[in-house]
């Protein structure tokens, strides 16, 4: 049992240990030097922080209303909050393509966005955005359900009775005591949408200064035979991502109020 | 007074039909029965936070069946007492008044006021999680009691106490329900309880209020 675990544990070792030794600090600053490079980090940063505040911001209420209420139809959304997280990257991208693509008489949702409204999503940054939010979301969600089910609704209950209405006790009582889960949900999304790849490649294509994130870029540079920046931009993903991890471990995992 | 007016409450499968109680104002109540019977139940619905299906609740006097829990000038304290968390003890106290928007300098005055009555002014500034059994149910009290209600609702809440803190919470329970002339109801499982305290018991049996005995005036 010790055994199966360890080696496990040695696994990721010798994964990080080879992209280490694989590559210089030399070859790590060429890469990291590059602009392109340089300006998927920056779109990386920006995307990830949108993608995990909108995450929280719709994945809260939506994990509070799963946790306390009872109503028609709430094991269908429970599912359906579910259904990004189960399917394939891949799917989902082509999803979002075929939404905003599909025509419904003369109407399509892009044309619409693109003439109408002056903001043009698909193979542009917001596609980026907004793939990654469909993912992340999920997990906001998660995370946030269970925070509200550690949460004892008595106090919500009791604070109706001293004269607030559901949303005040949401907003004054519950959601205070949920701070630590809000962490956990947007350090969650927020490393959630920095390994997306799948529904960015699709939905928001993978152009070099313009739609490439940090995840696109390893594809980008495999596909051209570099892997020394391949394996500098992975490991650069992956301080991000132990950053991450820091932050939850600080915060005790987050899920206890 | 509390009145319930042949009040059915159906929860799932389970059901209250046709309850009727009546507790004359300033009386201190107690309701008794076997766990899993409803008393919870009751009091939830008192309070509004469970919808009756049929039937009147009445509050000195007047319907609040379908008011908002809020509106209904109900004190009540729970079982687990269910303190605010992430408050002091000086901020739960005045969660109650703020939402009624009181004047500042009123609420400072009744927070002083309840906090020399309960015995907590060395503890205001506290969060609750640092708080004692018995330093917590006198903070619940407080917090119930805090907007002057004309009723006062406890679901077992001394049900955790050992004996002496108990008896000290008997004490203090008379001086401050006698003291704001509030009309108590309180779910108890001991019968010591009820005898040191209320001046009626009701028990709760098979889904009806089968018994009510008008008990020697304690309070």
């Amino acid at each position: 049992m010790g055994g199966l675990s360890g080696s496990f544990v040695l696994l990721i070792v010798l994964l990080l240990a080879a992209d280490i030794m694989f590559t210089s600090m030399a070859d790590f600053k060429t890469a990291l030097g590059k602009p392109e490079i340089q300006a998927a980090f920056k779109l990386t940063l920006i995307s990830c922080t949108v993608a995990a505040i909108l995450s929280v911001w719709v994945g809260t209420p939506l994990g509070y209303l799963l946790s306390r209420y009872k109503f028609p139809g709430r094991w269908l959304v429970d599912t359906l909050v579910d259904i990004p997280i189960v399917l394939p990257p891949l799917v989902l991208g082509l999803s979002l393509l075929i939404l905003f693509h599909l025509k419904i008489g003369e109407w399509e949702l892009e044309a619409w966005l693109r003439e109408d409204v002056g903001f043009p999503v698909t193979f542009r940054w917001p596609a980026v955005i907004l793939a990654q939010f469909s993912v992340a979301c999920a997990f906001a969600v998660r995370t946030m359900r269970v925070t509200f089910d550690q949460i004892n609704p008595r106090t919500e209950d009791v604070a109706r009775t001293l004269g607030c209405t559901r949303c005040q006790a949401f907003l004054q009582v519950a959601l205070p005591q949920a701070w630590r889960g809000i962490i956990a949900a947007g350090t969650i999304s927020w490393a959630r949408a920095l390994g997306e790849f799948g529904p960015i490649l699709v939905f928001a294509g993978a152009t070099r200064m313009r739609t490439e994130v940090l995840s696109t870029s390893v594809f980008l540079e495999l596909s051209i035979g570099n892997l020394d920046a391949a394996v500098a931009v992975s490991l650069l993903m992956v301080a991000m991502a132990v950053v991450v991890l820091l932050i939850l471990r600080v915060l005790g995992t987050g899920l206890t109020s | 007074m509390i009145e319930l007016q042949n009040v059915t409450i159906i929860a799932g499968k389970f059901f209250l039909k046709q309850l009727s109680l009546k507790v004359a104002a300033g009386e201190y109540a107690v309701l008794m029965g076997q766990t899993g019977h409803g008393k919870t139940t009751i009091l939830e619905s008192i309070c509004g936070l469970r919808n009756v299906t049929a039937g009147k609740i009445l509050i000195r006097d007047q319907n609040v069946t379908d008011f908002l829990p809020g509106d209904r000038e109900i004190g009540y304290v729970p079982q687990d007492l269910a303190l605010f968390p992430t408050m002091t003890v000086q901020q739960n106290l005045e969660f109650g008044l703020k939402l009624r928007k009181w004047p500042a300098a009123e609420i400072a005055s009744r927070t002083l006021e309840l906090s020399g009555v309960l015995n907590i002014r060395t503890i205001l500034n506290r969060s609750v999680k640092a708080l004692s059994g018995g330093e917590s149910q006198r903070v619940a009290l407080g917090r119930a009691l805090s907007f002057r209600p004309s009723v006062l609702l406890l679901d077992e809440p001394f049900s955790a106490l050992d004996e002496s803190t108990r008896a000290e919470m008997h004490e203090l329970l008379r001086t401050v329900t006698k003291s704001s002339d509030v009309t108590t109801l309180h779910i108890t499982h001991s019968t010591q309880e009820a005898e040191a305290l209320a001046n009626r018991r009701f028990v709760l049996k098979d889904g009806l209020i089968s018994e009510t005995i008008v008990h020697s005036a304690v309070v």
